[in-house]
């Protein structure tokens, strides 16, 4: 049971959080010019790591604020926390 | 005949307080400090139950947690009664009564011991390789290996203790309380550290407590008394909290740790009512010390399982602290000097030892020494190559080990013994080290697994964390103490250590015997009886990871987790395959430590505190009206209200009637409702819903269909423009969360730029829904000077309103079809309004229905519940919902994936209806369509998901989602049931008023 800095809040239990999946993939601007295949690309694939991963939480029950995290799911250790739109630190 | 093998009164045992316990039906006296287990051996029963596979008798081998064998039923045939339970871990109370696991009829007479003789016929495997065969005679198999399967029995009635949980943050959790833990609480509490310390035994103090080694000395005094005064001083400090009987069962990432407090178990049944039986502990701790000491190894030799063959740890512990001899005729086997220890703890207290059997060359210790000049025979290089005695240890043959320890020669020595101490060498418990994901490294010489890479802030000290001489334990355990709390100074600075103990050990993993292999039973596994002998059938067979030996041979999967005989099994691949340990890898240990029990789970979660249940302002009056309810989501909504004895069918038939012919009311307060403000409002409704939203006027309504990036439905509702830059969105009942959930995902990460502002008010508002030709006649009688003319009022409009002092929203929108209005109120005048629509609808027979009447009105009208005709499969085209979708807007969520290849497919499953041949055969919701009877195997085109007999209609009607049903209008087809084929005709999914006249009538 991970301890979650939320950037609003600040230390919280885990259970207060929902995962909302790997981070940084923007929704195309303009899906129609996209080809089935590019769609698919951002609809479906995911990296899903051993290692350093990118991803996005959200404090559902808390401030329902979404934010990135760093986390290295091989061991759990949660490496950084940043907003949204903030820049993910250099790995 | 029982014996008594009392032998000395201990501190730890009141002797003044005799106790009476029953085990198998028979009586037996204890006394207060006992375990069922040193209870039972100073009554000289060793016999305690029976092995999982081949029913062997099975005796008493540890003092603790890890016990493999004496684990018995609690209170058996009481709703109190718990299988499983460790006997060396029960306290016994006057009235504990116990009995024998996994034998029948007795444990003295069990039929299932004939498995042991045919035991050649039950290797690694047996049941993978025999019962796989013929495939179809699995189910006759699984009947008589279910019947043979299974530890205890689950108690049949209701558990009628209290249970709790309690969340606990502390700067220093300490686990275990012998004299590591003690002393590092100690020094964290007195350096102003929150602490929490927590020990699975009664006592604290752990083995130093009552150890007597003359050669251990602290500060000059035995080093038992001088932990005594320690743990005396531990009583006057802040800062510190001490949990005896409390057992640490998972350590989680982030020091999480779960740990069962043990309240009323050790009570008689008169002390336990009203009490909390077991306290779930929720600790989040800053750091964590490990202090969960070592447990100690068996060896591995043939038939080392009889009953009177023991730990020689566990010996000396049921004699030094429980005052009981496990034997009159005592025999050590070891590998090391810990059984000499255990050899002059018995003989000082005048109970016989026979004989030392050690695998060493020597050893030159002033403990050896001691048992020497006790007169005590040491055999050295010698092992035991058999044991005998069926129910009770009788006697071990002995033989001179080979130089290289593979083999035995000379002749054979029988020593008669009624008890085998054995002594190993120490595993370190690891066990909840690993757990919190740290990682091992195993230490070639002294043959353990050590703490090497720690994830969380953590240290593991005491002989979890490789020391074992008391000198090297307290100085490693105050410098870690140093460094992990940041202190300069301790109470171990000054302190001073004498000792006299040698480490020396001969690890053999698996020792030899003179029978070969296969015609012996070295048992590594006791609870799940596995031997060396099917280890190594499995490395025979190709089985390499050591995670796919531990499943084929069920080595390590018991109750126990095999903390006796793990490390053997590692050992023994290791040396059959050839590869060192280290390269091996451990398997992994779960949690719990030790078996939970599902009330400590559950804490105080039970019965209508299981789940959150939410009921709408109107709630009182469904009850008191009779209503029934089912469950949606959360809500408890009214289902339907039976009146004279009617059944579900005929009340819902009435209210459906009377819906259409002159006015329902129905209770919509659940449904889901969003207020959405901000200057970009409009803008985002275009993009998150399929149709347009810009143009619509304010004041008015409009349905919305919502899907998800892939295409497919999601959710739908009525949403309606309030005002410039202000709409109230309204969702299904169950989605509503998940709607406000995934629209607030886009706002903050997809659109930031958007000033749009979301807030849940579904609990804000009660709403009543109105519907029927008459509803506008009742609705005029409420608020007479609101104008509910066509032109004022249309229907898809929005007016608000006052009734009396209330003010209220209404929405003139409709799910039946029928002319009506939804009422919208604060929450508090729910019930009010409810009672002045049914006042004044009294004279047109207003009919109050429920959600079952809902569903089949709004059938009749072909409209969709989303969650029941659609499963997260089907696009609004899938739907036949084309019109809803906007083919000028340029983007929303989910449009570019209906342009996908997959779903623009023509055979893609189609919502259509369907009508039976019979008007009076009502399908089943579920049932599979087919269009060929003949054919086998036939392909399912799709299945019926709504299902009602209209009244309205007078027959039966369905929605179905059919593939390639679009362009099968009229075209027959059969849903086949177990009884009976029933003729269908694809239809039109809106059976009633397709021209919509009724809403205006
Ligand atoms: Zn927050």
């Amino acid at each position: 049971m991970f301890l979650i800095n939320c950037p609003y809040c600040g230390e919280r239990d885990q259970q207060e959080f929902k995962a909302g999946g790997e981070a940084h993939i923007e929704r195309p601007k303009q899906p129609t010019e996209l080809s089935d295949d590019e769609w698919a690309e951002y609809l479906f694939m995911r990296k899903n790591i051993k290692g350093v991963q990118f991803e996005r939480w959200n404090h559902a029950h808390g401030c329902r604020k979404w934010f990135n995290m760093v986390r290295d799911t091989s061991n759990d250790e949660i490496k950084a926390i940043y907003k949204m739109g903030e820049k993910p630190p250099a790995q | 005949m029982t014996k008594n093998l009392r032998v000395k009164s201990s501190e730890y045992i009141d002797e003044t307080n005799r106790i009476s316990f029953k085990f198998n039906g028979k009586t037996y006296h204890g006394f207060k400090g006992d375990t069922l287990a040193s209870a039972l051996l100073a009554n000289d029963v060793h016999l305690v139950g029976r092995s999982f596979k081949y029913h062997r008798p099975r005796g008493i081998m540890t003092s603790g947690s890890e016990e493999p064998n004496a684990i018995v039923q609690v209170n058996p045939g009481t709703n109190r009664t718990e299988p499983n339970v460790r006997a060396t871990e029960v306290e016994i109370y006057e009235g504990l009564e116990a009995s024998s696991q996994n034998c029948w009829p007795s444990v003295e007479f069990d039929i299932g011991g004939i498995n042991n003789f045919l035991s050649p016929f039950f290797p690694a495997g047996f049941y993978y390789k025999t019962f796989m065969w013929p495939a179809s005679f699995w189910e006759k198999y699984e009947f008589f290996i279910r019947h043979s399967a299974g530890l205890g029995k689950s108690p049949t009635s209701s558990d009628p203790d209290i249970y709790d949980h309690r969340n606990i943050h502390c700067d220093v959790l300490v686990v275990g309380a012998g004299i590591s833990g003690v002393l590092a609480a100690k020094n964290a509490a007195k350096n102003n550290f929150k602490t929490l310390l927590v020990e699975e035994k009664n006592e604290l103090g752990g083995s130093t407590i009552y150890e007597n080694n003359e050669f251990n000395k602290i500060d000059n005094k035995a080093s038992s008394e001088w932990l005594k005064k320690e743990i005396e001083e531990l009583k006057g400090i802040k800062n510190l909290e001490i949990k005896t009987r409390t057992s640490v069962a998972a350590y989680h990432q982030y020091n999480y740790l779960l740990a069962r407090e043990n309240l009323t178990d050790h009570l008689e049944a008169k002390d336990k009512t009203n009490k909390i039986r077991q306290r779930l502990l929720k600790i989040r701790a800053k750091k964590v010390i490990l202090a969960t000491g070592a447990l100690e190894r068996p060896l591995i030799f043939n038939n080392n399982d009889r009953p009177g063959v023991m730990l020689s740890s566990a010996v000396k512990k049921y004699s030094e602290f429980y005052g009981v001899a496990c034997g009159s005729k005592n025999v050590f086997f070891t590998n090391n000097d810990s059984a000499y220890e255990s050899a002059l703890s018995l003989y000082n207290k005048g109970i016989n030892v026979e004989a030392v059997i050690d695998i060493r060359e020597q050893s030159e210790s002033k403990i050896v020494k001691k048992v020497k000049e006790a007169g005590i025979k040491i055999y050295w290089s010698h092992t035991i190559v058999d044991t005998t005695g069926y129910k009770r240890l009788n006697s071990v043959s002995i033989m001179k080990l080979s130089n290289d320890g593979t083999s035995v020669t000379g002749s054979k020595i029988s020593i008669l013994c009624d008890c085998l101490g054995v002594a190993g060498g120490w595993t370190p418990a690891v066990h909840l080290y690993t757990q919190s994901g740290s990682k091992l490294k195993f230490d070639e010489e002294k043959k353990v697994f050590l703490p090497n890479k720690n994830t969380s802030e953590q240290i593991s000290v005491g002989s979890c964390g490789g020391d074992f001489k008391i000198d090297e334990i307290i100085k490693n355990l105050n410098q870690k103490l140093k460094d992990t709390l940041n202190i300069k100074e301790t109470d171990l600075d000054n302190i001073k250590v004498e000792i006299d103990q040698e480490n020396s050990k001969r690890n053999i993993w698996l020792l030899p015997s003179d029978k070969p292999l296969g015609k012996t039973k070295p048992f590594v596994d006791y609870q799940n009886d596995a031997t060396a002998k099917d280890i190594k059938l499995a490395l025979r067979e190709g089985f390499r990871s050591i995670e796919h030996v531990k499943r084929y041979t069920t080595t390590g999967m018991g109750t126990d987790q095999g903390k006796l005989g793990n490390m053997h099994a590692l050992g023994i691949i290791a040396d059959t395959a050839g590869v060192k340990m280290g390269e091996l890898g451990t398997t992994t240990f779960r949690p719990p430590y030790t078996p939970l029990t599902f009330g400590t789970i559950v804490g105080r979660n039970v019965g209508k505190f299981f789940d959150i249940f939410r009921r709408t302002p109107m709630n009182d009056w469904h009850v008191e009206n009779k209503a029934e309810f089912e469950n949606v989501g959360q809500w408890k909504r009214a289902w339907y209200y039976p009146i004279n004895g009617e059944n579900i069918h005929q009340a819902v038939q009435r209210e459906s009637k009377a819906a259409r012919e002159s006015a329902g009311i129905l209770d919509a307060s659940t449904l889901g409702k969003i207020d959405i403000q901000g200057s970009d409002a409009s803008e985002f409704l275009n993009r998150v819903y399929t149709n347009a939203w810009s143009k619509l006027a304010i004041g008015k309504c409009r349905y919305g269909l919502m899907l998800n990036e892939d295409g497919m439905v999601y959710d739908d509702g009525v949403t309606t423009r309030l005002g410039e830059n202000h709409y109230i969105m309204t969702t299904t009942t169950g989605g509503a969360a998940n709607v406000l959930g995934k629209l607030e995902d886009y706002l903050q990460t997809e659109w930031p730029e958007l000033d749009v502002y979301l807030t849940s008010v579904t609990d804000h508002y009660a709403t009543a829904s109105l519907c029927g030709p008459n509803s506008k006649k009742i609705l005029k009688k409420i608020i007479p000077d609101l104008d509910l003319s066509d032109e004022n009022f249309p229907h898809m409009s929005f007016k608000e309103a006052n009734i009396g002092s209330i003010q209220c929203r209404i929405m003139r929108i409709s799910f039946t079809g029928e002319h009506s209005y939804e009422i919208n109120v604060q929450a508090s005048y729910g019930k009010d309004l409810w009672k002045k629509c049914m006042e004044a609808g009294q004279e047109f027979n207003i009919t109050p229905y429920g959600t079952e009447t809902m569903h089949l009105l709004r059938a009749e009208k072909g409209f969709i519940i989303v969650g029941q005709d659609t499963d997260g499969t089907m696009t609004p085209i899938d739907l036949q919902m084309d019109w809803i979708v906007s083919k000028k807007k340029y983007d929303f969520i989910g449009k570019r994936s209906l342009y996908r290849s997959d779903t623009m497919r023509e055979d893609r499953k189609q919502l259509v209806g369907l009508l039976t041949d019979d008007p009076n055969i009502v399908l089943e919701e579920g049932a599979q369509i087919v269009s060929e009877l003949n054919q086998s195997p036939v392909e399912m085109l799709g299945h019926v998901t709504s299902s009602y007999f209209s009244p309205n209609l007078k027959k039966s009607i369905a929605l179905a989602v059919v593939r390639g049903g679009k362009d099968m209008m009229g075209k027959k087809l059969f849903v086949p049931m177990e009884n009976k084929n029933i003729n269908v005709t694809v239809a039109n999914p809106v059976f009633y008023d397709e021209k919509n006249e009724r809403l205006n009538a």
